[in-house]
């Protein structure tokens, strides 16, 4: 299972808002696609999956505070 | 390698938005650093992923009955408007060139706008935590970006002309109660566009020489 985290976005910045998940649990993603935008300060940040798998959960609902590190979600790569 | 520059002139939100669109797949998918894209937009109003629609002002008959479109943009920030008065900038940079780190951007590009106007004289400031670049109490210049695969895009408005100010009344700007103004208010005087723009050429190519050597 890999585990999908919040990198560091920049000096000072300590958590993001989740401001739309572009796949939901249960749906396959390539990796480098879009999986998830981050929103802090004026910006919106979209991470790219790390790897490709299925979307084994989400821990994180749109508008929820995530801080950096955080595990998003998780991505079985055997499916 | 030179900054590439988009001069787009006076054009409706959605093409600008999708030719950004298109830049940032460029930026993304090849060695291009990065694109300056310059434009001025028809009025429209656009919401940031995270606004709130009770900050635009007006009703969505108003708004068809003035011809002003709403978009739902993936920027950050709140609500914006966006008109003929304004030199509206959307730097594509590939951040991977210079430092991966969105405040710093953020206050490179209010840096930028600093330099700008004091080209023309104008004392520009910045306050603790209000993205933006301000003249004594009063906006004169928006920023709101996006960013993807740690390329750039949206970017920043400038408010030049005096009588655009007045459909900011429509909203909330970046849901708060904030006084706009521009440069030809500050100066009281007209402004020519085009030695703006070129003073904001150089000024990229200044802050972001990392980049564009």
């Amino acid at each position: 299972m890999t585990k999908v985290v919040l990198p560091e976005l920049g000096e000072g910045i300590e958590k993001a808002t989740v401001s739309y998940w572009f796949l939901k649990a249960g749906d396959h993603v390539n990796e480098k696609e879009d999986l998830v935008e981050l929103a802090t300060d004026k910006a919106t940040f979209n991470l790219p999956s790390p790897c490709s798998g299925v979307i084994s959960e989400v821990l994180f609902q749109e508008g929820d505070a995530v801080n950096i590190g955080q595990v998003l979600a998780t991505i079985d790569e055997t499916q | 390698m030179d900054l590439e520059v988009f001069d787009l002139g006076l054009i409706d939100f959605g093409s600008a938005w999708q030719f950004q669109k298109d830049t940032l797949a460029r930026v993304c998918n090849s060695d291009i650093r990065g694109a300056l894209i310059i434009c001025s937009h028809y009025p429209a109003i656009t919401l940031g992923r995270l606004a709130r629609i009770d900050n635009v002002l007006i009703a969505a008959s108003g708004l068809d009955e003035r011809k002003i479109p709403l978009y739902e943009i993936e920027r950050g920030g709140d609500v914006t408007y966006h008109g003929p008065g304004q030199l509206t900038v959307y730097p594509v940079f590939n951040l991977n060139y210079f430092i991966k780190d969105i405040r710093i951007f953020l206050r490179q590009l209010e840096a930028l706008v600093i330099d700008l106007l004091s080209d023309f004289g104008i004392s520009g400031t910045r306050y603790p935590g209000l993205t933006g670049v301000w003249v004594e109490k009063a906006k004169i210049a928006s920023i709101g970006i996006a960013i993807k695969r740690w390329v750039t895009y949206h970017g920043l408005s400038i408010n030049i002309t005096k009588d655009d100010l007045g459909n900011f009344s429509l909203i909330r700007p970046c849901g708060m109660d904030i006084r706009m103004t521009s440069l030809e208010s500050v100066l009281g005087r007209p402004i020519n566009k085009e030695i703006l723009k070129r003073g904001l050429i150089c000024r990229f190519k200044e802050k972001f020489s990392d980049i564009f050597r």
